[in-house]
């Protein structure tokens, strides 16, 4: 799977969401900042248990969080 | 810069400095003729089983300068767990290094079975033991920073 094939709307999401930090963001579904900024520059795909977390934190459905495109 | 990338150079560079340093005062104080001889060993042997523990204890030792230098400079804290991310990094980075450390097995064999002097088997060993480390660590850095 190549690893733009997944894309997220995490950045605008912590925007719309006062302007949650990654800090934040990765406290509230127990992973490092790290991992929130490789999960937001399309770096690396989360596990679907991770996915479903940072979905709820926005209470939002899996797939308004991450889209999955078809590679031509 | 993150705490994991930073640790990773720091790691790389104890590992360039330990591993040097360590070399550099095994030869210096090696019995002479014992690193070239064909038939005593001991120098590889004890040269191995020093460094290991030497190794680990420096690394540790280091570990915790650089978390208290790096919270003293930046006031970040170590994260207090890996997560799914760090464990893949880290299991590709592993992959790296042991496909480095297996081909440098493979080589170091070259020397028993061709006229080469026995003692470049041990020198293989130890080189592509630090190699494999350093380079699984170099991997690491390259995982974190473009993704796997």
């Amino acid at each position: 799977m190549g690893k733009d094939a997944i894309r997220n709307q995490i950045r605008n999401l912590r925007f719309h969401h006062h302007e949650m930090t990654q800090q934040q963001l990765a406290d509230r579904v127990g992973v490092t900042r790290q991992t929130i900024v490789a999960i937001e520059k399309g770096n690396y795909s989360p596990s679907l248990e991770l996915a479903f977390r940072i979905s709820r934190v926005f209470g939002k459905s899996i797939e308004e969080v991450f889209q999955y495109e078809d590679q031509p | 810069m993150s705490f994991q990338e930073k640790k990773i150079y720091v790691s790389i560079v104890s590992s360039i400095l330990i591993f040097t340093l360590y070399t550099i005062y095994a030869v210096n104080n090696a019995a002479e003729g014992s690193i070239t001889s064909a038939s005593d060993f001991r120098f590889w042997g004890s040269f191995i089983l020093v460094l290991l523990p030497v190794s680990i204890a420096a690394k540790i030792v280091i570990h915790i300068g650089f978390v208290i230098f790096n919270k003293i400079a930046t006031n970040e804290d170590a994260p207090s767990f890996e997560d799914e991310f760090d464990k893949i990094v880290e299991l590709k980075a592993d992959r790296v290094s042991l496909y480095v450390f297996f081909f440098g097995f493979i080589l170091s064999m070259v020397p028993l079975v061709t006229d080469l002097p026995t003692y470049y088997t041990f020198l293989a060993l130890i080189l592509f033991g630090f190699l494999s480390d350093l380079l699984g660590r170099i991997a690491q850095l390259y995982f974190y920073k473009k993704g796997v």
